[in-house]
């Protein structure tokens, strides 16, 4: 069935590609908030992403892809690990890290899960039926316009993203499960903005706009053009460059408990936040944990200023006391902030 | 009009637009190609038999065993993707599966009837489709993956700006067409044989585009204020498609003008740049394009993108055009706020939050899938009451396991701000007002609170910005505000009075914040008299009192005005006078006067 489109070949939007192989590095940043126009590629990347990534082993059988390697008792009830069987027993096959879409309009139910009607019905028996929550474990949460999702549903998927495990209590079941997964949110600021404490619980926040240069938008419907009419051929003139970057995430991964983070670092991130003002020590944290994937990714052995830079912009813009009627943008004040504490 | 046009256009290079109609009967054509890659079309139409007319065509254009399902608005996820038949699997008392119709729709035409009306959620689910090609069942037990490539036809059938098709659908379906006010007829139409359309589709995997192609659509693209980038790519899509059609493989000016008509104009946001004379507007059908030569195909003297812009730009639908015209400096999100706001609306009835038990009575909405739920553990039981006899229904509901959608409206506060605009208050304070104005605006966004802005001069008032969320366009507005003129004060309360109960109408709580020095003096009738018009003032005041809403009026005279502070206590509103109203007393007061309006929150 159709391939993505490979992540390689994205034209331009560094920005966002890197904010995403961050997410992807150190899940626990908490997620990335994507601002911009439609058509700028959001959901491409995200799918392309998912699909550069090593398909992962999953419990054959297992409704919420569990690790065979993972505890079993990790898993909810009803997995097959629970079954009398030890690990090195069971069966697995490989996915593809899944990439889930939660539409606008999805109810709590089929968010978090809810009794299986089907069976109910036809078994009268009680059973969990996941949801998109489960789906999502181990790989990507997509959600379009988040802007214009119900409160109540991004306080949900807050919160299970940042506890990694989606407990349910309704309809008489007690359900819990593991539910870790890469929150992307995207969304359109002209249409409605998004409360400011949710701002603050997305890890990283960049925002994209079309290339208004004639050179890089006829690379994009270019590029575009020729996937869509050649896709075997693109997609194998592609392969190699993806294959480099997926040996580097691999890698970037398994090196990041090995960054050194100097005191020195620690303490101009903390200078910077409280130059800005950012509220919380969420700020920091996620600027110190993307930096290190940051580091890692390019195979450096600890954390320099120079990637504390990179990825100030993206960990902090979200997170400052806002002026809704500076349309300068908060970036600009990150830019400002760091040039007082870094020097130029 | 024209009466000039060639019968086959594109065969031989450019000329005068041919007439809307004759671009809509190429479209449909060109749909009929290629489905899947052109997305497919918004056809903004009522019900018509020209709209008729149009879908035989495109229909007649499908391979014969194309499938052709129509979608209705409200479709649930069950059909739409597949899944669990639950009255099959009631019937037969073992689950049985269903292909859905985005499946079924692969390799022909999705129709969407009252497009308009469709959900965001349901948009979203097509969307995500059109983007991969394909649907993926997830449901317990199985996992499937269908090829689903199809053209979609969503009907808008709006009448006004304030509906629209879904944005993120319309922005991945390569041409939008309106019918509304055409003729067929008007010049001579090609419409192709389902033989010349077969032999395209197959052509059309041998058509090549040069690079001076693509960056001739993309620098009109650009040129036209597209914004999403997908515009230039469907547009080249297109071009492909049209050369196929006339029987080339390599893509001609005529193709790209074709493109630059039926993708790129429908959706521009601006007019290219008006460096000389202004753009031919309504006359666009009667002008022929400067020194356009006869019929070749690359040769002329004007840079190619001028032509094409120039074509695509004759075939900006008149109605977009006016508005491109009024909306000077407008950003591109210009619709895209009214849209959703309108959506928001839909949805400000309440969200559902859960069930409970009750009778269908009155209106009440039962949710099926909970009191299915609510029945489903008790059939084993229920069903050995009946004694076994097999008669009975499979499933047996009783009324106790009814459950209905509770839903939570929560009441969203609206602050109206009343400013006064009069040469007075220019005079002395209109920018201190608009500074105290966009306090206000930053508090009311904390709170998440919506606001309209109302200005009065002159002869009268003027709602410059109805309840909205976006701070940004408030703030645009306020900016751009002028001062001059007499003092209608009793006009802007009017004015107020109506936004206000508009909101309380549609559930909201409003609250007023009235700007002005008090210095009244252009009564209703909209002549002078100071007397006149402050008894006007007073009558419009007491009527703000007698509709309860909560009032601050802040005096931006120079010095504090008896009859302001008279005024506001007919309002029964709180009195503030500027000088002593820096930003946190302001805030505080309009909070206040928010609070006193009502409990935000009521559970139905």
């Amino acid at each position: 069935m159709a391939e993505p489109y490979p992540f390689s070949a994205i034209v331009e939007q560094e920005e966002m590609k890197l904010a995403l192989l961050i997410a992807v590095i150190d899940p626990s940043i908490g997620g990335v908030l994507v601002f911009g126009h439609r058509g700028t590629g959001k959901s491409t990347a995200v799918r392309a992403l998912a699909a550069l990534l090593p398909k992962m082993q999953v419990v054959a059988g297992c409704r919420y892809h569990c690790d065979p390697q993972a505890d079993p008792r990790a898993c909810a009830d009803d997995c097959s690990l629970r079954r009398g069987r030890k690990p090195a027993e069971l069966k697995s096959k490989a996915v593809p890290v899944p990439v889930v879409d939660l539409p606008l309009g999805a109810t709590e139910d089929r968010v978090v899960g809810a009794l299986d009607l089907e069976r109910a019905l036809t078994a009268g028996v009680k059973a969990f039926e996941p949801g998109l929550l489960a789906l999502a474990h181990r790989g990507f949460l997509y959600i379009d316009e988040v802007n214009l999702l119900e409160d109540h549903l991004i306080d949900l998927l807050l919160d299970v993203a940042a506890s990694g495990e989606n407990v349910v209590e309704r309809e008489g079941l007690s359900v819990r499960h593991a539910a870790r997964f890469v929150l992307i949110g995207s969304g359109n600021p002209e249409e409605g903005e998004l409360r400011p404490q949710l701002l603050d619980r997305f890890g990283l926040s960049v925002d994209v706009t079309t290339p208004e240069d004639l050179a890089s938008r006829v690379e994009v419907v270019r590029r575009r053009d020729d996937f869509e009419r050649h896709a075997a051929a693109f997609l194998a003139k592609w392969k190699r460059k993806d294959g480099q970057l997926r040996r580097k995430l691999t890698a970037a991964r398994q090196r990041l408990d090995d960054i050194q983070v100097p005191d020195g670092a620690l303490e101009r991130v903390a200078e910077l936040c409280m130059k800005l003002g950012t509220d919380g020590l969420r700020g920091e944290l996620t600027m110190i944990r993307a930096a290190r994937a940051l580091a890692a990714l390019e195979g450096a052995k600890s954390l320099n200023d120079d990637h504390l830079r990179r990825v100030a912009p993206a960990a902090l813009r979200h997170r400052l006391r806002r002026d809704p009627l500076d349309e300068a943008g908060s970036g600009v004040r990150v830019e400002r902030a760091l040039q007082e504490v870094f020097g130029t | 009009m024209t009466g000039q046009a060639p019968a086959r256009q594109g065969a031989s290079g450019s000329s005068p637009g041919p007439s809307p109609w004759a671009d809509a009967v190429l479209a449909a054509a060109a749909l009929a190609v290629d489905p899947a890659g052109l997305g497919g079309v918004v056809l903004r139409s009522p019900p018509s038999p020209l709209r008729d007319n149009w879908l035989d065509l495109l229909r007649q254009g499908q391979p014969p065993d194309a499938p052709w399902r129509r979608v209705p608005l409200h479709v649930t996820d069950g059909r739409l993707f597949g899944g669990l038949d639950l009255a099959a699997t009631l019937r037969a008392g073992k689950p049985l599966a269903e292909r859905g119709l985005l499946a079924e729709c692969d390799g022909g035409m999705l129709i969407l009837a009252s497009a308009e009306r469709l959900s965001a959620a349901t948009a979203a689910r097509l969307t995500a489709t059109v983007d991969r090609g394909m649907v993926a069942v997830e449901r317990d037990g199985t996992t499937a993956r269908h090829s689903a490539r199809f053209g979609i036809v969503a009907l808008d059938e709006s009448l006004d700006d304030s509906e629209a098709v879904p944005p993120a659908l319309a922005d991945r379906l390569a041409l939008h067409i309106d019918l509304n006010g055409l003729r067929r007829g008007e010049s001579p139409e090609t419409v192709f044989t389902p033989e010349e359309i077969a032999q395209a589709r197959k052509r059309l995997r041998t058509v090549t585009a040069a690079e001076s192609d693509v960056e001739l659509l993309c620098g009109v693209a650009l040129a036209l204020g597209t914004g999403s980038l997908r515009a230039e790519a469907l547009a080249l899509r297109f071009a492909r498609v049209h050369a196929a059609l006339h029987g080339r493989t390599t893509l001609a000016k005529a193709d790209c003008e074709a493109a630059a008509r039926l993708v790129l104009a429908p959706r521009a946001s601006r007019l290219p740049l008006p460096d000389d004379e202004p753009p031919a507007a309504e006359e666009h059908q009667a002008e022929t394009p400067p020194e356009d030569g006869e019929g070749d195909d690359r040769g002329s003297d004007s840079p190619p993108e001028d032509l094409v812009l120039a074509a695509a730009q004759a075939a900006i639908p008149p109605r977009l055009l006016a508005q491109l015209q009024s909306a000077v400096g407008r950003p591109r999100g210009r619709s895209a706020a009214g849209r959703v706001g309108a959506l928001q609306l839909a949805r400000r009835r309440g969200r559902p939050v859960g069930t409970r038990r009750g009778d269908l009575a009155g209106g009440n909405r039962l949710n099926l899938v909970e009191t299915l739920r609510t029945a489903a553990p008790w059939q084993p039981l229920r069903r050995r009451r009946q004694d076994g006899a097999d008669a009975g229904p499979r499933m047996e509901v009783r009324r106790d396991d009814f459950r209905i959608v509770r839903f939570k409206q929560r009441s969203e506060s609206v602050t109206i701000f009343v400013v006064d605009a009069s040469g007075s208050a220019a005079l002395h304070r209109l920018a201190e007002a608009k500074g105290a104005v966009e306090l206000l605006l930053t508090d009311c966004y904390a709170r998440r609170d919506q606001v309209a802005l109302i200005a009065f001069r002159g002869a009268g008032a003027e709602v410059l910005l109805p309840p909205t969320r976006s701070l940004v366009r408030a703030k645009r507005e306020l900016a751009a505000l002028p001062g001059g003129g007499g003092t209608p004060l009793a006009d802007g309360l009017d004015a107020a009075l109506a936004l206000a109960e508009a909101a309380k109408r549609q559930g909201r709580t409003p609250s007023l914040v009235l700007l002005t020095d008090g210095r009244a003096n252009v009564s209703r009738d909209g002549s002078g008299g100071r007397a006149q018009a402050e008894e006007d003032a007073q009558r419009a005041a007491r009527r703000i009192r007698g509709a309860g809403l909560a009032a601050l009026f802040i005096d931006t005279g120079p010095r504090a005005n008896p009859f302001a502070r008279d005024l506001a206590a007919e309002m029964g509103a709180r009195y503030l006078a500027l000088p002593r109203a820096d930003a946190r007393s302001l805030s505080a007061a309009v909070q206040d006067a928010g609070q006193s309006a009502g409990a935000p929150e009521a559970v139905a």
